[in-house]
């Protein structure tokens, strides 16, 4: 493998990634302080994470896609630690009698973002620069490797006890998530997962590409900004060809918690360019869709980022409060996403919204938004 | 009632005496950097212009940033050491991990991580290891370290595993003052220990601070019933104050928002109030501040417990007012306690908020011949601290309401007349010493949080109001007026019998000191 295709992230990056990956999660997934804490204290053990281009992947070559399961209010007592996010790695070579080459995160949005660098600091695996949603999504189907149709199964879970389960087969992806999320509820609400193993090959035709690299360039952008005491949420839109939707304050927050999610809505009351003008969010972990008075303007499979109007950082669902001066922003959604496939996985539907999806970028282009 | 009330600020001592609604003494001293010689100045002088009624009083209530200082800046904190309940979970994030590191080299005092805590349904992550607790204990012994800080996973659902843990560090370990984070904080692990350590660490410096307050209270010859003030708005008996001294934290901001209250009357308004250097929002439900419910740093530490939902900003009668090509640039430095020698009005050379307020006809303080101001820039700064007084206002609503809004402090005068959002704004007699009659106010607090299994909603509601109320009457409230203020309750999940978590608390006002009345 060239130099190019492989490099050494320094603690500069993690902090950046840190930054990056919570805005990305659009409102869930959670915070990934934790896991940052943890990186930092690997590093200043010693250890470090590679990067790796996911084109320099053999075809045959075998990754760990990894996550940690659970809610996210238990993560803030039950902390996560690195040699649990571990143990399902080397689970599931013992089940398939075969070594992983290299680690990779399912989801580059919230703390899952920040996951698999724990576990490549421990094993020595380098972490491939890609994830399977781009984002943050409530449910394990929701990944693009889902929409590509591949192989749901095994999945090794492993909790702090002695507690290991393989799901060996699943009927489809939706039974994984079913079957799985039942096995974490048991444990206490969070345990440490590897999905189903991924060949090279898969990762560079279905996986999102280059992700964990735009999480670190979004942080450094809006960091950068900061320091330098420019506008941080134009370094996001900038950063990531965004577009600002709304700027407001939060007046009301209604949550509830069903079959395990964060649902509700928040409303906004628009300020300066907005002012006069409401914008309602609802989200299901994270946010699904965007109503400017009663018109939706913004919906899942786009990402709708949800965030501090002063300092750009990241607000998610569970922290809305009333009276936060927030921005809303839409980022564009990775590509395979905005198939018929994708849209049926994680389209406005898919959350139970009976909406037809549009690209609030396509409805920009055409002059239909602000 | 008779009680007197003494604010210890950054800048000023100010106490107040107070009979039932009326103030019948007032007093401002500089504070001192050894605060007792404050406190004992201001008794002394309260005492001698209340005469008899102050030596009635019932209560002396003191509030203190003390301690808050003391972690600020690193000052008169002992190590203490942190016992987890968590193994096998929790493992990789120690405690200390995330503090500032002359905070940590100071407080430091060992980590230990032994098997236990709760899930979130009430289960067990893991039994408690009784035999790692008493070693922990025992290796504490050795190493001197007396502060001990518990935490438990889960524990503001369940504290049995906390409690029993702390049983036996006192039978390994005699000399050992322990904090429960169950006593403490809310959900979110190392917030909670963290403010947990920070108590902890404190525990020396509340023992000698109450020891000194007390001794000033007995030198002025008084035999009023000490209380220290608290962030909920409560105060709390010198004894279980010291054993908390995180819960007096914020009790500047919080003595002021109960002073505003009780001046104005109001039990649903914002609260603004302008200091020497700085303005504090926040907002009164049922007469008490709005609680905050995010982590808060403190001197750099993540903590997460009771503390008052306030907004401050560097904004107050001393900031400096600079008037440039930039335009009106307000502060954020302030002169702070020498605004007296430094301000316009005081014969000084900086321009500073009160100055304009001065120049404004807004206030009639020291001098106005000593102004060199143009009479655009005074119009423009009152534009731009209005603005920002406004501003700071409009981010702490949590609803479209229209709101009265009380204004106090020194620096009073800088609150617009006219704010959005705000239906009046409200300016009360005394409002500079606001602060010291929150503290007089002196509400006593009980508190229950238990599981009950089996038992029918309504009955344990009921018990649970109860036993919050003994709690209120043994700390000092009058029995026949105290009042719920705070009713939670939500089933546990898995756990066997129908088991019901309820929270109550209760305040009232200090019963008054029968024999003491002339």
């Amino acid at each position: 493998m060239s130099a190019v295709a492989r490099r050494q992230l320094d603690a500069a990056d993690m902090k950046a990634l840190a930054l990056g990956a919570w805005i990305l999660g659009t409102g869930g997934g959670g915070d990934p302080y934790h896991k940052y804490l943890n990186v930092k204290r690997l590093y200043d053990d010693g250890y470090r994470v590679d990067l790796l281009d996911p084109m320099a992947l053999a075809d045959d070559a075998m990754v760990a896609v990894l996550s940690t399961m659970g809610a996210p209010l238990v993560g803030q007592e039950r902390l996560v630690d690195p040699a649990v996010a571990l143990r399902p790695v080397r689970m599931l070579e013992a089940h398939l009698g075969r070594s992983f080459d290299a680690v990779m995160s399912v989801e580059i949005g919230g703390g899952n973002g920040m996951h698999p660098m724990m576990v490549a600091a421990l094993s020595g695996l380098p972490v491939v620069d890609a994830d399977a949603m781009g984002r943050a999504y409530p449910e394990a189907q929701m990944t693009s490797f889902a929409v590509a149709g591949l192989t749901p199964f095994p999945l090794a879970l492993a909790d702090v006890r002695d507690n290991d389960v393989i799901v060996s087969r699943a009927a489809d992806w939706k039974w994984m998530e079913r079957i799985s999320r039942k096995v974490c509820t048991e444990v206490g609400s969070t345990a440490a997962t590897c999905k189903a193993p991924r060949t090279g090959r898969e990762v560079k035709d279905h996986g999102i590409l280059y992700t964990v690299t735009k999480a670190i360039e979004l942080g450094r952008a809006v960091h950068l900004a900061r320091t330098q005491h420019r506008d941080p949420v134009e370094a996001i839109v900038d950063a990531c060809d965004g577009m600002v939707l709304f700027k407001g304050k939060v007046v009301d927050v209604e949550r509830r918690t069903t079959e395990g999610f964060l649902r509700g809505q928040a409303s906004l009351d628009g300020v300066d360019d907005d002012a006069g003008t409401e914008f309602r969010l609802m989200f299901q972990n994270e946010f699904s869709v965007g109503y400017k008075g009663d018109q939706p303007v913004v919906m899942t499979p786009d990402l709708i980022c949800v965030v501090d109007s002063v300092s750009g950082d990241g607000i998610g669902t569970d922290v809305l409060r009333y009276g936060q001066r927030v921005t809303v922003l839409a980022l564009p959604a990775p590509e395979v996403f905005l198939s018929p496939a994708g849209i049926e996985f994680v389209g406005p539907r898919a959350f139970g919204f009976d909406l037809d999806f549009e690209s609030v970028f396509d409805t920009q282009r055409s002059g239909g938004a602000r | 009632m008779i009680a007197i009330g003494i604010d210890v600020g950054g800048t000023n001592t100010d106490a107040v005496l107070l009979d039932g609604r009326e103030v019948v003494a007032t007093f401002k001293t500089p504070t001192t950097a050894d605060v007792t010689a404050g406190i004992a100045r201001a008794l002394e002088e309260v005492t001698l212009r209340g005469g008899d009624k102050a030596r009635a009083a019932a209560g002396l209530t003191i509030g203190t940033t003390h301690f808050v200082n003391a972690v600020v800046q690193r000052r008169g904190l002992n190590r203490a050491a942190a016992l987890r309940l968590c193994l096998p979970a929790c493992a990789s994030l120690t405690p200390f991990l995330d503090w500032p590191a002359d905070l940590r080299a100071v407080v430091d005092g060992g980590a230990y991580l032994v098997g236990g805590g709760f899930e979130f349904d009430g289960r067990l992550v893991a039994p408690l290891d009784e035999a790692a607790v008493a070693d922990a204990a025992r290796a504490m012994r050795r190493e001197g370290v007396t502060a001990v800080a518990v935490t438990g996973v889960f524990s503001a659902l369940s504290d049995a595993q906390e409690r029993r843990a702390a049983e036996i560090v006192r039978e390994e370990h005699p000399d050992a003052r322990i904090t429960l984070s169950g006593d403490v904080g809310r959900i979110g692990l190392l917030e909670r220990e963290n403010a947990t350590l920070l108590n902890a660490s404190l525990l020396d410096l509340a023992e000698s601070t109450a020891a000194a307050f007390d001794a000033a209270r007995a030198a002025s010859g008084l035999e009023a019933k000490l209380y220290i003030t608290q962030n909920d708005g409560t105060v709390a008996p010198v004894s279980r104050a010291q054993a908390f001294p995180v819960f007096s934290f914020a009790s500047g901001p919080t003595n002021s928002m109960r002073g505003a209250a009780f001046l104005s009357g109001l039990d649903e308004a914002a609260v603004c109030d302008v200091g020497g250097t700085t303005t504090d929002v926040g907002y009164l439900r049922r007469g008490f501040p709005r609680e905050a419910n995010n982590v808060i740093s403190v001197g750099g530490v993540r903590t997460l417990f009771r503390m008052p939902d306030v907004l401050s900003i560097a904004l107050g009668g001393g900031t400096r007012v600079v008037s440039g090509a930039d335009g009106i640039v307000l502060g954020p430095e302030s002169v702070g306690h020498q605004l007296t020698t430094q301000a316009q009005v005081f014969g000084g050379a900086t321009l500073t908020c009160t100055d304009i307020a001065v120049a404004a006809g807004l206030a009639d303080i020291g001098d106005a011949a000593g102004l060199a101001v143009e009479p655009d820039t005074v119009d423009a700064c009152v534009r731009a601290i209005h603005a920002r007084i406004a501003d700071t206002v409009d981010r702490m609503k949590t609803d479209a309401r229209e709101v009265p809004l009380i204004a106090v402090g020194g620096g009073a005068m800088l609150v617009p007349d006219a704010i959005p959002g705000i239906s009046e704004v409200r300016r009360v007699r005394h409002h500079d010493v606001a602060n010291a009659v929150g503290a007089a106010i002196a509400e006593v607090s009980g508190e229950t949080d238990r599981v009950y299994r089996d038992v029918a909603r309504e009955d344990a509601l009921e018990d649970a109001r109860a036993l919050a109320q003994a709690k209120a009457v043994e700390a000092g409230a009058a029995s026949d007026q105290v009042r719920t203020v705070e009713v939670e309750d939500f089933p546990l999940a898995y756990l066997p019998g129908n088991a019901l978590r309820v929270r109550v608390r209760v305040v009232g006002p200090l019963a008054s000191a029968g024999g003491l009345e002339p």
